[in-house]
């Protein structure tokens, strides 16, 4: 199966059985991803835990 | 493998004694020859401790050069181009290091460096210097004019959106914040450490001569404008460029990840630097240090067609003796990144 990432629009290949809210990083941008849905799938950028970043 | 037989002008120097740092260890290079004019029968490791028991070399005199396969040229700008027909009869091949042959149009000295061009009919000889745009005509050139740091930084920071004609062309605003290093090795007023330590000094708000470079690089035949300062900061090493372009159209991030990667994805020193977690999101300029790569990210601003794109280097490797080793490579057919493979420090 093959997904896009949404933020950097690299081809993911994910493996036959991946599972919806399984988690992974792109290869090319490194953003966690989260898988919302496999038939096709699609991921999303995963929700990140807030931090104060020095702001 | 019989090895190449290289001399350097000028080694006394920041950019010498880099360059020397990395002569030294390459596989296929000898050194024969170091002239410092100040350090004329003087071991080079007097005036570059890191290379103790690197080499016995001594400083020798420009006088003194001898034959050899290729000459680096680590001279005062204005030097090369008036002693360019006496280098030209040591070595066939030359790569100069300094501002005197990157410009192609001989009014653009009198313009930016404020003196008329003493040879300008070999400009066209040589090849700009930085590999990701000018690799082919370097693979059959014998003279290659290395890069400006600070052009270096914001070429490569903007070239895949000037050249995919993306960006409002008079409005593009860089300001980079640079190390001590880029000033050299001679003291001044300005070095003394009470005056230097903690500064953030605006050194050239206006009619920096890289921008000369920026103008020629990224033109593609159409007339632009970037509007360039320098500051200086207290940092050694390093160059970080803040670019502030607008977009002609309202393009998504995902977008421009398309057109970077379009452009650099099998680039052995360039690094897409974008990340929405940790301490690194951006690139960062110790993490640089001594290293050939530069580090390129960007952000769009969501209330306009404003995009910052943000590039690193380290001013004496990829914006200096790295980027003339990366060039030596590919005009000898070696692989691109032969001695030019160290990653960095972490913590730095």
């Amino acid at each position: 199966m093959k997904a896009e990432c949404p933020i950097c629009a690299a081809a993911i290949e994910l493996s036959e059985d991946t599972v919806q809210g399984e988690l992974l990083e792109c290869p090319d941008c490194g953003t966690e991803l989260e898988v919302v849905q496999v038939n096709p799938p699609v991921l999303n950028e995963a929700p990140k835990e807030e931090e104060d970043w020095g702001e | 493998m019989e090895k190449i037989k290289v001399s350097v002008a000028g080694g006394s120097g920041y950019t010498g004694g880099e360059l020397l740092r990395l002569l030294l260890f390459h596989p296929h290079i000898e050194v024969k020859q170091v002239t410092s004019e100040s350090y004329t029968g003087k071991f080079i490791y007097k005036v570059h401790p890191n290379l103790r028991k690197a080499t016995q070399l001594k400083f020798s005199s420009l006088s003194e050069l001898e034959m050899c396969d290729l000459l680096f040229l680590c001279l005062p700008h204005g030097s090369s181009m008036t002693k360019i027909n006496e280098f030209k009869k040591i070595a066939p091949k030359i790569i100069d290091l300094s501002g005197d042959f990157r410009l192609k149009d001989p009014k653009d000295y009198d313009k930016w460096y404020g003196h008329p061009h003493s040879n300008p009919a070999l400009l066209k000889d040589f090849v700009y210097g930085i590999p990701e745009l000018h690799r082919n005509e370097m693979k059959n050139s014998n003279f290659i004019s290395s890069a400006g740091c600070n052009a270096t930084t914001s070429i490569l920071a903007l070239y895949p959106l000037y050249k995919n004609n993306l960006v409002e062309l008079d409005k593009t605003v860089i300001e980079v914040k640079v190390g001590s290093s880029e000033g050299g090795n001679k003291a001044s007023d300005a070095s003394h450490h009470p005056e230097r330590s903690g500064s953030v000094r605006s050194y050239m708000p206006t009619k920096h001569r890289h921008t000369a470079e920026i103008l020629q690089e990224l033109n593609f035949g159409q007339r632009i404008n970037i509007h360039f300062s320098a500051t200086s900061i207290d940092m050694v090493r390093g160059v970080l460029a803040t670019c502030h372009v607008f977009l002609k159209d309202n393009l998504e991030e995902k977008d421009i990840w398309k057109i970077y990667k379009q452009e650099y994805a099998n680039e052995p020193f360039i690094r897409i630097v974008k990340e929405n977690e940790g301490i690194y999101r951006f690139p960062e300029p110790k993490l640089l240090i001594g290293t050939n790569y530069c580090d390129i990210g960007f952000k769009k601003d969501e209330f306009s067609n404003r995009l910052v794109v943000i590039a690193s280097i380290d001013n004496l490797m990829k914006g200096a003796a790295g980027q003339a080793l990366q060039a030596f490579n590919i005009m000898h057919g070696f692989e691109e990144t032969l001695g030019l493979e160290f990653p960095g420090l972490h913590p730095v």
